[in-house]
């Protein structure tokens, strides 16, 4: 049976006793259509079903690249699936060393397992449902670490820097309060104008003081400078412990017996739950500030007025329930952070990945938190 | 005497094993390199003796000790070696002298001068003396390697670990490194394993050489590599690894 292209691929294939052999002949190269390699090789055991060897070679071949490799690495898959031999010797020189390198070391597939994934939904699912059951494990892990490394810490046991911690402090406090404070007042702002112009109607202005401290001090502070330090901070905590990932920093603290999540988690969240109240204390009063600059330019309400309805309005459960809240989501974006970050995979692009990764978890992690705080504070009256 | 011995040892990670069965010991005071092919696992090997990985199977000694990294014992042996990594592996976020003082800071009782006296000292050994206040991003791909190697043998280590010292080095510096690898063994007395895969650095500086054969998944052969060489038993493949393919076997 004689496979001729018009390109001049040419392959013969015809048995000898238990062999099929496949001569290729012509053109061989990317350019040139080739036969389908496993088509043709069981239409040629339909005719010949008592072979056991695959014999593969050359006979008046002009030229060859990859497009022969191509055909050769299939015939021989082919083969080796069927339990088959394969006898490559009739090949050129050349392509013989290049299939033989090319399977002396094993694949990177094989070497990470993927070679196993499949293409069936289903197994997909279960694969994906076993990985997430892993993952979960990891992250279960962590945080009893954590939780153990903070009790190191309270002993005064821990490994760390003073100096290093300062920084983060600095980093994650001081530095954000420009931000914070710019996005707290334009959203109070943004508040009062809206509130203000549906109070109006009903005569009711100085009710805007109402709606903004009790919007700002109860959900919006804690919520704008979670959102806020998760995209800035967050990221960067994923980032700067990823990038030591990749450096194998973390793998040198390691060696000297140096815990990774005393040395670098534990420095991070206590950083951020301890500046977070202090920025959601300065969110609350920008915001308000914001609130008051629109309720005395467009509407009756004075600057004493308004102070004197916020008194009124705002209690103390109030604040200091905002103020409690920043600190869990402080603890919930330094701990989505650095735990991106360490298992941040030893390439450039997993860093990006686990910034991204990390915000997307500490803001879910936010939203989550604050639904829960806000059944947990009508149950206690809050 | 010996200083590390593998027993039954299988690496890899997750599922996937790299090499199984490994059995070698590496003796005290002498200079072992780990040779084979890119990627038939002497890196994993190297995380696996430090105790970054765990041992699939099988079991690593310090001396009489079994290290086992998940064991709270596994500090006390971390403390007795000192590894210099690929890149240097220098904290970025800390200075060259903070990177070399961190580890005696955190072992040692001793004061500020004192270590800062040692930091000197240790930086001096590997010829970077009055670089100490240079961030790790000013200094060239060798700078960095020696300043991870000063921070390396910060705490005296009795075991030394060198992950591919001479990547990225051009041939004179990858020298300089190779005879700053042999003074500070015989300075320090110290026991050296070496993972390359650069000719010249395993015929400069190895006592005895490992080569690991990705195909077999196991160790082909272990002994001083110019005697592998001259040896006409010694296997074909570590032949040819050791004279770049020149003697013609594959």
């Amino acid at each position: 049976m004689a496979y001729d292209s018009a390109e001049w691929a040419g392959l013969n294939l015809w048995s000898e006793r238990e062999v099929l052999v496949a001569e290729f002949s012509g053109v061989w190269r990317l350019m040139v259509a080739r036969p389908d390699c496993v088509k043709v090789i069981e239409a040629a055991v339909k005719e010949q079903p008592n072979c056991k060897v695959l014999c593969l070679r050359e006979d008046r071949l002009q030229a060859w690249d990859s497009s022969l490799l191509i055909f050769v690495r299939q015939a021989c898959a082919w083969a080796e699936s069927q339990g088959w031999d394969c006898d490559l010797r009739g090949l050129p020189e050349g392509a013989q060393n290049i299939i033989s390198m090319a399977s002396a070391v094993p694949s990177a597939a094989e070497s990470d397992g993927s070679a196993q994934n499949s293409t069936d939904l289903l197994t997909r699912i279960g694969e994906q449902a076993i990985s997430g059951q892993k993952r979960v494990g990891v992250f279960l892990e962590f945080i009893g670490q954590l939780a153990m490394d903070s009790w190191a810490f309270v002993r005064g046991r821990a490994q760390w820097r003073m100096k290093d911690f300062v920084v983060l402090l600095q980093e994650t406090g001081p530095q954000a309060v420009m931000i914070v404070s710019l996005l707290s007042f334009l959203t109070g702002l943004i508040i009062a104008f809206i509130g203000v112009i549906q109070l109006q109607k009903f005569a009711a202005d100085i009710y805007v003081a109402d709606l903004v401290g009790l919007a700002i001090a109860r959900e919006l502070a804690a919520v704008m400078v979670g959102i806020i330090m998760a995209g800035r901070t967050g990221a960067a905590y994923a980032a700067q412990i990823g990038s030591m990932q990749v450096n194998e920093e973390v793998d040198a603290l390691t060696s000297f017996g140096i815990s990774p999540i005393q040395f670098l988690v534990l420095p991070r969240v206590l950083a951020l739950v301890l500046m977070m109240p202090l920025l959601c204390v300065c969110a609350n009063v920008v915001g308000m500030l914001g609130g008051m600059v629109v309720a005395v330019a467009i509407s009756e309400v004075s600057v004493i007025q308004y102070v004197n309805e916020l008194k009124f309005a705002v209690g103390l459960s109030d604040f200091f329930g905002g103020v409690f809240k920043s600190g869990v989501f402080g603890l919930i974006i330094a701990i989505a952070g650095c735990y991106r970050g360490l298992s941040c995979g030893r390439d450039a692009s997993s860093v990006g990945l686990a910034a991204t990764s990390a915000v997307v978890t500490g803001i879910t992690g936010i939203v989550i938190a604050d639904a829960l705080f806000a059944v947990l504070f009508n149950l206690w009256g809050i | 005497m010996h200083g590390i011995t593998a027993e039954n040892l299988s690496i890899g990670y997750g599922e996937h094993i790299v090499m199984e069965g490994l059995n070698f010991d590496v003796r005290k005071g002498e200079v072992k390199v780990i040779m084979g092919g890119s990627g038939c696992g002497k890196s994993t090997l190297l995380k696996h003796l430090i105790g970054l990985e765990p041992a699939k199977a099988g079991r690593i000694l310090y001396g009489d000790e079994v290290f086992d990294p998940s064991n709270p014992r596994a500090e006390q042996i971390r403390r007795r070696f000192g590894v210099l990594f690929q890149g240097g592996a220098l904290w970025s976020s800390m200075t060259v002298a903070e990177n070399v003082a961190l580890p005696l800071e955190q072992y040692t009782d001793l004061s500020a001068a004192e270590i800062r006296e040692l930091v000197e000292l240790k930086l001096s050994l590997v010829g970077l003396g009055g670089l100490g206040a240079r961030a790790p991003s000013e200094l060239s791909g060798g700078m960095r390697k020696r300043a991870g190697l000063a921070r390396a043998i910060a705490l005296d280590p009795e075991i030394l670990f060198f992950d591919e010292p001479s990547a990225g080095l051009d041939p004179l510096s990858s020298r300089r490194l190779d005879e700053l690898i042999l003074e500070l063994r015989d300075a320090l007395g110290a026991t050296v394993v070496v993972v390359t895969h650069e000719l010249a650095s395993i015929f400069a500086i190895a006592d005895r050489a490992l080569f690991l054969d990705a195909a077999t998944k196991t160790v082909l052969c272990d002994g001083n590599p110019n005697e592998l060489l001259e040896n006409t038993s010694t296997d074909p493949k570590v032949r040819s690894f050791l004279t770049r393919g020149e003697n013609g076997s594959n």
